[in-house]
């Protein structure tokens, strides 16, 4: 049959010499590599049982940031404007506090989410942050959908996420 | 007719007009927030200023008439930066509240800052702060940090109300507007100020932060809380109706519409009372069933009965569309003699501005359809009698709950068969024996006929089970546009309803007639076709402002 180039055929010399026979050289030799490696320090990370280090500019989750015990989100809608994916849901309501309004119900759909980061640059409030948080999977679409009660984390929490946006915006 | 000249660019325009108005006839744009074409001319924004060639200052356009020769200026150095400053002047002391503000998305002030402003602020003082919340009246909430004094709500209520209820108090940057003394603004119209407020100072009490304007879908339809037939916008999000806006129609309501009219006529739509499937009595018992079952149950029932054993009550609540199908159905179908309609005339609840005593959006409609007038005469009285004398065996009623008239208690369980189309539950539909979920105004294509005789066109705002946005060619918001159908706003509440000429015609094809209706507007056609009254008119011809029947002509067939 034509072989039509596709694979170039490698054919084993039939001249090797008894040592090279044996492979004895070549064992060695990547021995000697992988001896040599032992003892340097190692790069590999022990995930999950060790969580990466993050950057604060790593983008997680979005999150709503909680301030003494309150969102800080007046729910304006604007991030659930910007949104490409549309996965922002928002219902306003109105509050005694001096901020007039708040979102009775806030949701995302996480599995529409694509962590772009812009519903946290529209913030008028600085009221939803990406946080450092990644790991969404679910079992069913609608456990997807996160509620306030799953989006709320406190400042102490966000402090990292919350002074790199000070700086850098 | 006088020749002006408008940025270097003559024009032909009336000579009693301002220049301002000649401004907005020709597409040219002038910014301006106390003007109001209803309203007589203040001009204390000042935002309107232009440069008149030979006058020494610049003049507001609003309040200046044109002369033959005029040469105006409306886009040059000296008028941007007069519109800079006095848009920095307004900005001085109002909040930056958009993202808690319900004008955001529709406010004058926020447009005209991208529009007309420096972009930046130079304030460096403290802000005058003034009382944020403060209700009005029962509808109206008032916020005076973000008032920029045009004085368009105290016109409004002196000029078209003609009930002064509001006032500037104060001097200077502490000027707010108050309600006269131990009054509060609660006269009928009070929410057309929500309207004119170029900002976000006076909002609705109903409304407030139930959703941002552009998260709904308008569409244009008809008010049906009384027989003037206000035009208006239906707000539309999550296929709920959130808020109704008047329309302009100068033929109709000119820019307003009644706070009863707005807050009271949409409701219903969302609410939990709608009838969410059709219903057949088993046992005693209402069971939903499937459209199929609940036809063809009241096919079968139907031909139990002789044709004056029968009685039919159409309804002045729905369109012309669906009292027509009902009366042909009657006529061609059952043969009854027998069919009415109720009217609802609240004595003395009207006025010369909009509303009317009868509350119902179609009567003149329902009249010019010869539903009353036909050749047997028959009266509610007469129905009521033979309902009473057990002459009437069945009864099938539109829209109509009966058993809130004092009259018709205790005499409509004596019939055997009730047939109810009906939009919500009430008493008439907790004992009837088939129940029709009925589609709402806000559901159906159709038209309703004012009490001037003026035709006006419904359409369909909110979808009902089995239908689709796009396919209906409903308006669509970015939320509909691109969710899919498991997103929340992609759902929303829908009710397995139809209306009622779709229910009848399918009846008496059931019942061995052939009415081959395929939309509304067929059924309109035929309409125009054989009632003298309505002739000539088409839903094209109709368009958005509606148009007159011959009200003179003979009703009926």
């Amino acid at each position: 049959m034509k072989d039509n180039g596709s694979a170039k055929r490698v054919i084993r010399k039939d001249d090797l010499t008894f040592l090279q026979k044996t492979y004895i050289t070549e064992i060695a030799k990547g021995l000697r590599l992988t001896v040599s490696k032992i003892f340097k320090p190692k790069f590999t990370h022990n995930y999950p049982d060790e969580p990466w280090p993050f950057q604060p500019s790593f983008r997680g989750r979005p999150v709503l940031v909680e301030e003494d015990g309150i969102e800080r989100c007046v729910a304006c809608g604007l991030c659930s404007r910007v949104c490409p994916s549309l996965a922002i849901e928002v219902q306003a309501s109105e509050t005694e506090l001096e901020k007039e309004r708040y979102p009775i119900r806030f949701e995302i759909n996480m599995i529409r989410c694509i962590f772009c980061g812009f519903c946290e640059e529209v913030c008028p409030e600085e009221a939803i942050v990406m946080s450092d948080e990644y790991l969404v999977a679910f079992y069913q679409p609608k456990d997807a959908i996160y509620g306030k009660d799953k989006l709320l984390m406190s400042t102490e929490r966000l402090a990292k996420r919350l002074a790199f946006l000070k700086e850098n915006r | 007719m006088a020749t002006i000249t408008f940025n270097g660019k003559e024009y032909q325009v009336d000579e009693n007009t301002t220049i301002l108005q000649a401004a907005i006839e020709l597409g040219i744009e002038i910014p301006y927030f106390c003007w109001h074409p209803k309203l007589s001319i203040s001009g204390n924004c000042r935002m309107c200023l232009v440069e008149v060639e030979r006058m020494p200052k610049l003049v507001i356009a609003c309040m200046t008439k044109v002369a033959d020769g005029m040469v105006i200026n409306t886009m040059n150095e000296r008028v941007i930066t007069a519109r800079e400053a006095v848009m920095e002047f307004l900005l001085i002391n109002h909040p930056l509240d958009c993202p808690i503000c319900d004008e955001a998305g529709e406010c004058k002030l926020q447009d005209y800052a991208y529009n007309y402003s420096r972009g930046v602020s130079r304030f460096d003082e403290t802000k005058v702060h003034k009382p944020k919340r403060v209700p009005l009246g029962p509808k109206v909430m008032f916020d005076a940090e973000r008032c920029i004094l045009c004085s368009r709500c105290i016109r409004f209520c002196e000029e078209v109300v003609r009930k002064p209820q509001l006032h500037f108090v104060q001097r200077g940057d502490h000027t707010t507007i108050e309600t006269f003394p131990d009054e509060e603004l609660d006269n009928p119209y009070s929410m057309n100020v929500i309207d004119i407020c170029p900002v976000g100072a006076l909002t609705s009490r109903d409304f407030r932060f139930r959703s941002r304007v552009w998260e709904m879908a308008s569409t244009e339809s008809v008010c049906i809380g009384c027989a003037r037939g206000c035009n208006t916008y239906l707000w539309t999000r999550n296929n709920q109706v959130m808020r109704l806006t008047p329309r302009i129609n100068e033929s109709v309501n000119s820019h307003w519409m009644c706070d009863y009219g707005r807050l009271s006529t949409y409701k219903f739509v969302n609410d939990d009372l709608r009838i969410q499937e059709p219903m057949i009595k088993q046992d005693d018992k209402q069971i939903e069933v499937a459209w199929e079952t609940a036809l063809k149950t009241a096919a079968q029932r139907l031909k139990e009965f002789k044709p004056n054993e029968i009685e039919v009550i159409a309804s002045p609540f729905t369109t012309n569309e669906d009292n027509y199908i009902l009366a042909k159905f009657t006529r061609k179908i059952t043969k009854a003699k027998m069919i009415e309609y109720i009217d609802h005339i609240n004595e003395g609840d009207e006025d010369d501005i909009l509303i009317r005593a009868d509350k119902t959006p179609n009567n003149t409609g329902v009249r010019l359809l010869g539903l009353r007038e036909n050749d047997t005469g028959t009266t509610l009285h007469e129905i009521k009698e033979a309902i009473r004398q057990k002459k009437v065996k069945c009864l099938i009623v539109m829209n109509e709950d009966l058993l809130e008239r004092e009259e018709f208690r205790n005499i409509l369980s004596s019939l055997e068969l009730l047939i109810v189309h009906s939009w919500r539950h009430n008493k008439t539909t907790a004992i009837a024996d088939i129940v029709f979920s009925a589609a709402t105004y806000a559901e159906v294509e159709g038209t309703i006929t004012n009490f001037e005789g003026r035709v006006q066109r419904l359409k369909p705002a909110i979808i009902t089970k089995g239908e689709n946005r796009a396919l209906e060619g409903l308006s669509m918001s970015r939320w509909d546009t691109f969710g899919t159908a498991y997103d929340k706003w992609g759902r929303g509440p829908r009710r397995n309803a139809r209306s009622g000429w779709e229910v009848f015609s399918q009846i008496a094809n059931l019942m061995g007639e052939k009415f081959t209706y395929q939309s509304a507007e067929e059924v309109f056609n035929e309409i125009s076709e054989k009632i003298p009254a309505f002739k000539g008119l088409s839903y094209q011809s109709i368009g958005r402002l509606g148009a007159m029947a011959k009200t003179h002509e003979k009703v009926g067939v």
